[in-house]
């Protein structure tokens, strides 16, 4: 690792105007997030301090990376957590001293970590605070579990990532279920492991070349910082490579069908979404622009950023990363004003009501038209207050039980029967005639 | 002063109504209507009571409201059923003399129609009628009265119509907690016929649709005789549901854009334009597209046609309504509705007619009571033959078949 300024920077902006060489840590946390970053390191890029950090000494030892950290050595023995996000979290604290010690001289800290377990779950959170202040970007890629994994680990996962997005500068999911569209009935549970971590990896190599270098059509870390930043912003990352006459047409539709981006329904919600364009140096203003149009057309209600960059070695290939964020777009000042506690007796979040107040009195910024969020209703700072308090100083009991998630059960068929739902159907050939005709026989009313 | 003598009501316990109506028989002795009373019924759904006590309500303000018209005091009626599980079938029956080749009498008669009623009808089901069709005597067909003539095989075609016993039951305790005598039971879609089919259309063959709001009812006569019965559980409510679904409106807005607005047939003229719902408590404003009210509707009468078309197509009776198709019921005030049967059947249609009956025009003229109406009738037909009750079977066919 080589850093050409030796103080670590106040803000992430400031870096960008001393030399450009940004120092890149990658962390990855817990088993999954282990696997991922020996993925990464296979790639060899410049500039990445790769570190794996996990409560499992044996998992530690499988790892390729140069760096490790143990956590909660004393306390739980080299073994894991054991699925308990508590028990990585208080592990973690533990020994945040060393966990910031590896993130002191870093600009970027990527924090990788599968939510739904211990170490997971449990000590992202914690990593992001420490990153944090010690003065660096932090962005975290969250790996949310199978649906298969049980409901507890959904649980865990979505109250860590709850955290992680209130801790860490941008977030950006990676649901595991979104890959089920890539595989079929045969293909092993390796594979499809592997799968996902190529195409995560690949994700992460597209967004670090496209910050790590000036472009000539510059997307630089700032902008990425604009497009992740939001409370409670929620991001998506999908990178494609294709070669060859229409690899405009071809990465486009590759990247509308891609797992990660839902099938291009990430992108019809998107509030920001920022597009990197890398190819070699015969890339042409009209293939970006070519781009950019078809992007544009299914993120209408989005900003979007387009960065461009041209690497000789990149001849006839095409590669194309995007970050679709979509949730509160409202600019927010960095984290000082955030002010969160996280304590490990009580799983959850109280923020400081003041803090609150003073980001509610800020100017609000010009929301883009949304067709979905209403406004907030304007009401007296005693009202919210008063509100605020209700919401998180309930019952624990109610709390709890608003955080186990209910799986609710449709019935096989939504139709729609009116006047007629809990009458004797009529029953002709197979059909039920009370459903009104217009419905069964498809005829659309525009 | 109320006179109790010689009345005959008709009760039809309708989804959308409950009417009685109330007729005497004339010194020519034929029917005249003198009163009608009605109430919008609560209680129904489909043709059949869901809430026996608000159907009894609205039976007893029927009845309340006919007796002060017509000022007499109603001791039983004649009560119209209809259901989806009413059904009706051709039945054959045969007998051979014995010995041979003689004059069949009336006896015969009665043995040959004993055999046509041994059918296989499952447990819970109850014959409503039993209605002659014709004889056939040895090799000769479409005889109407086999007595007198001579033959060896005598066979008979009943057209029987059944339905569950229980579902049956409910209107009959219904009137009958209101002290209520039931005279007859019949079913509706014959009821209707009965008013409104002349003899020569009843010849001719003709197709009677009963468009109620529950359900429609359809009835095939074809030689002067009951061909097929049927019943669809599918009504004008049915229409207003759509509308309420298809416009996102409430119900009872629905149903009144049905009868404001709704036709039976898609024209251009409508493209495009636009009515608007005046706002109501807690309703706001509400703009509809025509066009689309008028599609939803004409989807789903079209569908309620066509099925009753694919039903007489599978008995091969289409080719057996000359006289065309005859429309009735609530229902038959669509506009347009008899060019959509039309187009759909491909044979004359027009709203039915009372024939046969004076008295209040108010009433004959109304497509709704011709249920009610032809109930009476049956009545009277009923009171005309009175003597002797071991012919009170012969009466139902005799009164079914042209007179």
């Amino acid at each position: 690792m080589t850093t050409a300024h030796a103080p670590a920077p106040e803000s992430p902006a400031e870096s960008v105007v001393s030399p450009p060489q940004l120092a890149f840590r990658v962390f990855g946390l817990g088993d999954a997030g282990g696997r991922v970053i020996d993925y990464l390191a296979a790639a060899n890029l410049s500039h990445i301090t790769y570190i794996a950090v996990n409560t499992d000494a044996q998992a530690l030892a499988a790892t390729s990376v140069a760096h490790r950290v143990q956590l909660g050595a004393k306390h739980a023995r080299g073994l894991g957590t054991g699925g308990d996000p508590e028990l990585g979290c208080s592990a973690a604290e533990r020994d945040a001293e060393t966990l910031r010690q590896h993130c002191v001289g870093a600009d970027i800290v990527f924090i990788v970590a599968g939510l739904g377990g211990g170490t997971g779950s449990g000590a992202s959170p914690v990593l992001a605070r420490v990153a944090h202040d010690a003065g660096a970007l932090v962005l975290a890629l969250a790996i949310l579990p199978f649906d298969c994994e049980g409901s507890l680990r959904q649980c865990q996962a979505h109250h860590a990532l709850q955290q992680l997005k209130a801790m860490a500068d941008g977030v950006i999911c990676v649901p595991n279920q979104r890959m089920v569209k890539l595989v079929d009935d045969n293909t092993s549970l390796t594979d499809t492991y592997r799968l996902t971590n190529e195409l995560i990896a690949q994700g992460i190599r597209g967004l670090w070349r496209l910050v790590s270098r000036p472009g000539l059509m510059n997307a630089d870390f700032p902008t990425l910082c604009r497009v992740l930043r939001g409370q409670h912003a929620e991001s998506s990352l999908a990178a494609v490579e294709t070669k060859g006459p229409n690899r405009v047409r071809e990465a486009v539709e590759k990247l509308l069908a891609s797992p990660l981006l839902d099938s291009g329904q990430t992108l019809a919600e998107a509030t920001r979404v920022l597009v990197g364009v890398l190819g070699g140096p015969e890339l042409s203003l009209a293939e970006i622009n070519r781009i950019s149009e078809q992007l544009n057309r299914h993120c209408e209600n989005a900003q979007l950023t387009l960065g461009a960059n041209t690497e000789p070695d990149y001849r006839d290939r095409l590669e194309i990363t995007v970050v679709v964020t979509h949730g509160n777009p409202a600019d927010l000042p960095s984290s000082p004003a955030l002010e969160a506690r996280l304590q490990p007796d009580q799983p959850s979040v109280t923020i400081d009501l003041a803090a609150e107040r003073h980001l509610f009195n800020e100017p609000q910024p010009i929301r883009p038209a949304s067709r979905l969020v209403p406004p907030p209703p304007v009401l007296p700072p005693e009202e919210m207050e008063h509100i605020y308090r209700r919401q998180l100083t309930g019952n624990p009991r109610s709390r709890r039980s608003s955080h186990r998630m209910q799986q609710g059960q449709l019935p096989l068929e939504i139709v729609p029967k009116g006047r007629f739902d809990k009458s004797e159907p009529t029953i002709h050939r197979g059909e039920d005639l009370d459903v009104p005709t217009y419905i069964r026989r498809g005829v659309p009313l525009n | 002063m109320f006179k109790s003598s010689e009345i005959i009501v008709g009760l039809e316990i309708g989804t959308s109504k409950v009417c009685a109506i109330v007729g005497e028989m004339n010194t020519t002795g034929s029917l005249n209507i003198i009163g009608i009373g009605q109430c919008p019924s609560h209680g129904v759904r489909k043709g059949e009571i869901i809430d026996p006590t608000l159907a009894s309500a609205d039976i007893r303000n029927a009845i309340v409201e006919a007796e002060q018209r017509a000022d007499v005091e109603i001791r039983s009626v004649y009560l119209g059923i209809t259901g989806n599980h009413i059904q009706g079938f051709n039945n054959r029956g045969v007998h051979t003399m014995v010995p041979t080749n003689r004059e069949i009498t009336e006896e015969d008669v009665q043995d040959v129609i004993k055999n046509a009623k041994a059918m296989n009808l499952p447990e819970e089901n109850h014959v409503i009628h039993a209605i002659r069709q014709h004889f056939t005597v040895d090799d000769q067909e479409g005889v109407v009265n086999p007595e007198g003539m001579l033959g060896t095989k005598m066979e008979v075609d009943m057209h029987v119509v059944h339905g569950k016993r229980n579902r049956l039951q409910n209107p009959i305790r219904a009137v009958k907690a209101l002290q209520l005598d039931v005279e007859n039971v019949v079913f509706t879609g014959l009821a209707s016929a009965l008013a409104l089919l002349s003899n020569e259309q009843k010849e001719l063959g003709a197709l009677v649709i009963d468009f109620g709001g529950g359900s429609t009812e359809y009835v095939v006569y074809a030689d002067g005789v009951v061909k097929h019965t049927g019943v669809l559980a599918v009504g004008s409510d049915h229409l207003s549901n759509d509308l309420a679904i298809g416009l996102k409106i409430p119900l009872h807005r629905a149903e009144q854009l049905k009868l404001d607005q709704g036709r039976a047939v898609l024209d251009d003229g409508c493209k495009g334009q636009t009515i608007t719902l005046k706002s109501e408590l807690a309703l706001p404003e509400k703009s509809i597209n025509l066009e689309h009210l008028r599609r939803i509707m004409h989807l789903r009468l079209e569908e309620t046609l066509q099925i009753i078309e694919q039903r007489l197509a599978e008995a091969s009776l289409l080719e057996y309504l000359r006289a065309g198709i005859v429309l009735c019921g609530g229902g038959a005030r669509i506009p347009q509705l008899p060019d959509l049967v039309r187009s759909v059947f491909h044979l004359p249609a027009s709203l039915g007619k009372t024939t046969g009956i004076s008295g209040l025009t108010a009433a004959l003229d109304q497509p709704e009571f011709a249920a009610a109406i032809g109930l009476a009738k049956f009545g009277s037909l009923q009171n005309k033959q009175r003597p002797g009750s071991n012919i009170f079977k012969r009466v139902l066919s005799d009164i079914f078949r042209g007179d």
